[in-house]
């Protein structure tokens, strides 16, 4: 895809305002709803600056695994916990909120100054454009293959953990002989581990 | 004397917007009272690296587009990382019976 040089220049301007504004909005907005909605938006945004770096089949993939099913599951998680809550004050949260803002804008400065300083190799070899896909798949299935397939090992193991963490029941019977599984076990699933009881 | 705009988006750009994303990740990581904004944070951040690995891919690479393979296992990566963290949350949620990180304070000496 190629796009004359002041389009791609508006399209990135305007593309990294939303991710910037949008990143902040997620982290300062109180109303967390707000905050997941500002995150798709982001990702989104993200994608179209993958379009913009010539590379379609990455773009989307970050819509695809980022704003259809990482946001989703966001979302699902607020409303499952939306509990209202009123948050004890802590002392001494202006003064830590901006020490860590410090050590961000430091962390910032030092960045750019990377960014900035280093004598980049640029411009590299021509970009391979409407190929990448191809590119990517002959990656894949030559010498990142290992990494691949470790790749479906570790998303299965973290569905089967997700499922295992976040279910609630146990199975009051046996499911091979049909006996009652032990009763204790159902009744300690049942209470809370560790509820405070203090106050 | 004026200051001559660049023609074409220059990889530096892309560098300092990912410097931005990340370093508001990391604000939000150690500020967030909400367990799910702390999720969302490190969500933030991992698009930070991306959007680093991308840009080098088509500025320096563009040939090999290695950094390409290298964001869609990042993303792979984050999709577990999300599914997990967020099952965690739950039980945490269902143990406490409540989100503030604050409370979390368990193994806190």
């Amino acid at each position: 895809m190629t796009i004359a040089s002041s389009t791609q220049l508006i399209c990135f301007t305007v593309l990294s305002a939303v991710v910037a504004i949008g990143a902040l909005g997620v982290v300062l907005l109180p109303n967390i709803v707000y905050s997941a909605f500002l995150l798709g938006g982001v990702f989104l945004s993200v994608a179209g600056l993958y379009l913009l770096l010539n590379a379609s089949f990455v773009a989307a993939a970050q819509v695809l695994v980022y704003v259809g099913a990482v946001n989703v599951l966001i979302l699902f998680a607020i409303m499952l916990v939306n509990k209202k809550e009123d948050l004890s004050a802590i002392p001494g949260l202006g003064v830590r909120r901006l020490l860590s803002g410090a050590v961000c804008a430091g962390l910032f400065t030092l960045l750019l100054r990377v960014a900035f300083t280093t004598p980049w190799a640029t411009p590299g070899p021509a970009p391979v454009g409407e190929e990448a896909t191809i590119r990517i798949g002959e990656h894949l299935f030559s010498d990142y293959l290992l990494p691949f397939e470790l790749a479906s090992v570790l998303l299965l193991m973290a569905m089967i953990g997700a499922i295992v963490l976040a279910r609630r029941d146990v199975m009051t019977s046996d499911i091979s002989t049909g006996e009652p599984a032990d009763q204790g076990l159902i009744e300690k699933s049942r209470t809370p581990l560790l509820l405070e009881k203090t106050n | 004397m004026t200051i001559e705009l660049p023609t074409t988006v220059p990889l530096q750009a892309y560098l300092a917007l990912a410097a931005i994303l990340f370093c508001t990740g990391v604000w939000g990581l150690i500020n967030s009272r909400n367990a799910v904004r702390v999720l969302m944070s490190i969500e933030l951040m991992l698009n930070a690296v991306n959007i680093n690995l991308m840009a080098f891919s088509s500025y320096l690479d563009g040939q090999l587009i290695r950094g390409q393979v290298f964001t869609i296992f990042v993303i792979t990566v984050a999709a577990a990382e999300a599914a997990v963290g967020l099952a965690i949350l739950l039980s945490l949620y269902r143990n406490r019976e409540t989100v503030d990180m604050e409370r979390f304070n368990l193994l806190r000496w």
